[in-house]
């Protein structure tokens, strides 16, 4: 099909150039390594937990969720280098499929991310971490649909506003609430009313909450599908439209 | 025709502060374009050249008019004239990381042609163009001058029946344009339909088999270089006289003259063509009795023509 076959030309294109740039890949491994290593050990009395095992268990979901957020939602500056450099403007007197030149570009994101998470998986592992594999399988479809969500409104606010002046502090402003509130290096069990409230409107914080129960061994709350088909929707809303700023012009 | 527009229109709006302008970029422009032709745009910066092309080449919808490219239609079937065109934007389209064969084979390949046959014209066209020497090295490492011609070479790798080709040689030094030049004319007798813009007049000129001149979102004159510098004034011939006031009275009855103007030491004579006229002009001023000095021949040229058109020349706009 025809779709499948350009996003698969996008993408396989992306990867090559990502790990070209060997910058990429080491801050790609080594970030999330630090954010392991240094941060959980300081969580632990935050988070009210013994051990350091315990304390990876309530840290590791939160960490691969706030990737997944801030991996691809910074990913619209290269697209704005890549429309600058005239690329985007040269696919799009092409035949080729509007949306595989998002989706080529959104999948690539998300392979990023769950390449990450894979890898802080098996890191946390030896530390204490204890996850069973279906569970873990699922949560990271969860992962992906919230990299591809956010990779798609990067690129949607990115093709929008067309300038890195512009998209860094809308991108700042927005980010930063979505963190907080969504409980996602803390949970918000401990938070006051008015926080819990705010953060039943941020659906990053029914994904954390979905995530959390996957890595704890429960895979049928209701937190687990709330999960799935709030992020699930909104990913494909954010695609088409991320797709529509891909057809339409741009300068 | 390869190309026919009517009317076609677009403004933009834009924002400065508080208020918003509305430029009228292009203010209904009527083309044709035969097949085989290189076609010219010339115009200042500003003319709306680019924003026309942009139209053609289905990256942004016109407010107004129709248009067919290369047998499709631009408002009913977009996905159709790309297939059948190419473009090669003003800017530039590569991408300083990958190489220029690497851009060529995806360019390649957005067609839907298969990687085996991409890779195979990716190397047909790199020889072409001369690329084959730097054709794996990253496109950042690439002069001007080479980066152009991958560029040019991305827009016609799927053969389409026609190219457009915003300011194909800005930027470049002399020996590059004219090398560029030659590209061009290649393409043309591969039989693929030119559609370039530039504010050069040497290139409209001497590349061009007909030009549009455009200016204010509008086109102000079309024909070829030829005729449209004869159409405005015909030819110019300076005579220096001995007699100057005797020469006037001379030629100012002759019906091969069409304007005459007195000079301190000659005459400025406007006539249809000068090859015919100048016989013409010393057998009258012999018989007449007027000594001739020098003689001296001015052919108008496009930014006369400009001139003519807009009451602005070319290189002050
Ligand atoms: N996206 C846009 N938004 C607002 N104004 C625009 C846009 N694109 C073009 N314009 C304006 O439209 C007019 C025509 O621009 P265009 O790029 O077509 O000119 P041009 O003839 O190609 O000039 P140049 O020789 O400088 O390339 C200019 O006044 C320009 O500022
Ligand atoms: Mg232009």
């Amino acid at each position: 099909m025809k779709i499948l076959r350009d996003t698969w030309l996008v993408f396989s294109r992306q990867i090559l150039l990502l790990l070209r740039n060997p910058v990429w890949v080491v801050v790609g491994v080594l970030q999330p390594l630090l954010y392991l290593l240094l941060f959980a050990p300081l969580l632990k009395p935050a988070l009210g937990v013994r051990t350091n095992a315990e304390a990876y268990q309530v840290f590791v979901p939160g960490l691969l969720v706030m990737l997944a957020i801030f991996g691809a939602l910074f990913s619209g500056f290269g697209l704005i280098a890549e429309m600058r450099a005239g690329v985007i403007e040269r696919s799009r007197v092409t035949p080729v499929s509007r949306l595989a030149l998002m989706l080529g570009r959104s999948l690539r994101d998300v392979v990023t991310l769950l390449v990450q998470g894979i890898m802080i998986t098996l890191i946390a592992l030896p530390f204490g971490l204890s996850v069973e594999l279906q569970n873990v399988l699922v949560a990271y479809l969860m992962l992906a649909l919230i990299a591809m969500l956010c990779s798609a409104v990067s690129a949607a606010v990115a093709l929008k506003v067309r300038s890195e002046d512009a998209l860094a502090p809308l991108l700042q402003t927005v980010s930063q609430p979505i963190l907080l509130t969504a409980g996602i290096l803390l949970p918000l069990a401990f938070a006051p009313q008015w926080l819990k409230n705010v953060a039943k409107w941020n659906p990053f914080s029914w994904a954390v909450d979905g995530v959390r129960d996957l890595f704890n061994g429960h895979p049928g709350t209701d937190h687990v599908w709330q999960g799935l088909t709030i992020v699930g929707l909104l990913t494909v809303l954010t695609v088409v439209w991320a797709a529509r700023e891909f057809a339409k012009s741009v300068r | 025709m390869m190309i026919e527009t009517h009317g076609l229109k677009k403004s933009f709006r834009s924002r400065q502060g508080r208020e918003t302008k509305t430029v009228e970029a292009v203010r209904g422009v009527d083309l044709a374009v035969a097949p085989g032709e290189i076609f010219g745009f010339l115009g200042p910066n500003g003319a709306g050249k680019t924003t026309t092309l942009r139209m053609l080449a289905t990256l942004i919808t016109p407010d107004g008019g129709s248009a067919v490219v290369a047998g499709a239609d631009l408002r009913r079937d977009p996905g159709e004239v790309r297939r059948r065109i190419g473009y090669v934007a003003q800017g530039g389209s590569t991408w300083d990381e990958s190489s220029g064969r690497e851009e060529l084979i995806l360019h390649a390949r957005m067609y839907g042609v298969s990687k085996a046959e991409a890779k195979r014209r990716a190397a047909a066209v790199l020889d072409a163009f001369q690329l084959s020497e730097y054709a794996d090295r990253k496109c950042k490492t690439y002069s001007g001058g080479q980066r152009r011609r991958v560029d040019i070479a991305l827009g016609i790798i799927h053969q389409p029946k026609i190219v457009f080709l915003d300011e194909p040689t800005t930027g470049l030094d002399p020996q590059s344009r004219a090398h560029m030049w030659d590209e061009v004319r290649r393409l043309r007798d591969e039989s693929m339909t030119v559609f370039l813009t530039t504010h050069y007049l040497e290139e409209a000129d001497a590349l061009c088999d007909r030009i549009a001149i455009m200016d204010h979102g509008q086109v102000v004159a079309e024909g070829t270089p030829d005729s449209l510098k004869q159409e405005i004034s015909g030819d110019v011939v300076n005579i220096g006289l001995t007699d100057v006031a005797r020469g006037a009275e001379v030629l100012g009855s002759a019906e091969f003259v069409r304007k005459l103007e007195t000079m301190d030491d000659g005459l400025r004579l406007y006539v249809d063509e000068a090859g015919s006229a100048i016989p013409l002009i010393l057998r009258s001023l012999d018989s007449g009795g007027v000594g001739i000095g020098t003689i001296e021949l001015h052919r108008p040229s496009l930014d006369d023509v400009f001139l003519t058109k807009t009451g602005r020349t070319l290189r002050e706009s």
